[in-house]
């Protein structure tokens, strides 16, 4: 607990806060915004935007990292801002925020998803049903290894934080990500599923699983502590037995 | 990077490491012994062990040696897999020559 004199005056000091204005060409501007309490990245960016410059184009949804919207560059690196506490991050009052890295800019702090997107849809990361409505709902046993493998994976929020951490989806333009695989390797362990030899073909080709290098970024900055490098590794295991097998090209 | 390149580049690591031991522990004994270049010719000529042991490892060196470099090049250089894959293969194709050559001088009579 801070004396009252102490809260008072961190309340009342500024930080410097320097944003990304513009598209791909654009450069950062600095603004000066107060400092309070527990506020996060997020508080901090809205703040700029409803006092300071109403043009300034940012993204979020849910505030509560559920939704996966507000992902940016923090301090150079990835975070989901509504969770992100200042004090956490701002080494010495100072906050840098621009856009997700690895993805097209939009505007400002907005990055533009799509190519994160059509990468999941690439590497067929949709249920494929195997069964009608009229089908009896089948039963899951969550202690199968296959299930277990599934729930590591399973709770992405499609934030684009390991995409824009991964040092492989920098250089390599075709590389599909560690979310998109994530999410196939989840798939790939869902015994309700029936898309399973196309999804492999998918995950098998340039691009695909076997691109990784095991940096282990997505796993250090995954906001929900998910551990995609570990996902691939599997799917890598997974093709590498199909190749084998005579299953895969 | 597909699975067949993967597949092929982790079985030549894994076929290459027996040969490799077995390599650097004659590199040991011919300088232990000081072995000359002679000595050496001596008793690699004629012999069909070496010439299979080496033209194995030749093969297994060329194939993932190869697979590393057309990745190198697709990761790290603006041009296409097509490209990299070529002049990857080519790579290969010198390492493969100079590596047989070498065992020509060594095993023919």
């Amino acid at each position: 607990m801070l004396p009252d004199g102490a809260m008072v005056k961190s309340m009342l000091q500024d930080m410097t806060v320097t944003l990304w204005r513009g598209k791909a060409e654009g450069a950062f501007q600095t603004y000066k915004v107060p400092s309070r309490a527990n506020q996060t990245v997020l508080d901090v960016v809205t703040w700029i935007q409803r006092n300071l410059d109403e043009t300034l184009s940012y993204r979020f949804a849910c505030r509560v990292g559920m939704c996966g919207s507000c992902a940016m560059m923090v301090n150079g690196r990835p975070r989901w801002t509504c969770r992100t506490r200042v004090a956490k991050v701002a080494a010495n009052g100072v906050l840098q925020i621009g856009p997700l890295k690895n993805l097209p800019v939009i505007k400002d702090l907005a990055a533009d998803m799509q190519p994160f997107f059509e990468k999941w849809q690439k590497a067929k990361g949709v249920f494929e049903p195997s069964k009608t409505r009229q089908d009896q709902i089948e039963r899951i046993k969550p202690d199968t290894p296959a299930r277990l493998a599934a729930d590591a994976a399973v709770e992405c929020i499609n934030c684009g934080v390991c995409y824009a951490a991964c040092d492989t989806v920098s250089w390599n333009a075709d590389y599909m990500g560690p979310a998109a695989l994530n999410r196939a390797w989840s798939l790939v362990n869902d015994v309700r599923d029936a898309g399973q030899q196309e999804r492999l073909e998918a995950v098998a080709g340039n691009g695909g699983c076997h691109a990784c290098h095991s940096h282990q970024s997505c796993q250090q900055y995954c906001p929900q502590t998910l551990n995609p490098t570990a996902s691939i590794a599997g799917l890598k295991r997974k093709t590498a037995q199909a190749y084998l097998k005579g299953e895969l090209k | 990077m597909n699975v067949r390149l993967y597949v092929w580049q982790r079985l030549s690591a894994v076929a290459m490491l027996p040969l490799l031991l077995v390599h650097i522990a004659i590199i040991f004994y011919a300088t232990k012994q000081d072995l000359t270049a002679a000595d050496v010719l001596s008793r690699t000529r004629g012999s069909i062990s070496w010439a299979l042991f080496y033209g194995l490892f030749v093969v297994l060196a060329a194939i993932h040696a190869g697979i590393g470099i057309r990745n190198i090049l697709v990761e790290w250089s603006p041009i296409g897999s097509k490209t990299a894959g070529r002049l990857a293969t080519a790579f290969a194709l010198l390492l493969s020559a100079l590596g047989f050559r070498a065992i020509v001088i060594m095993v023919l009579p």
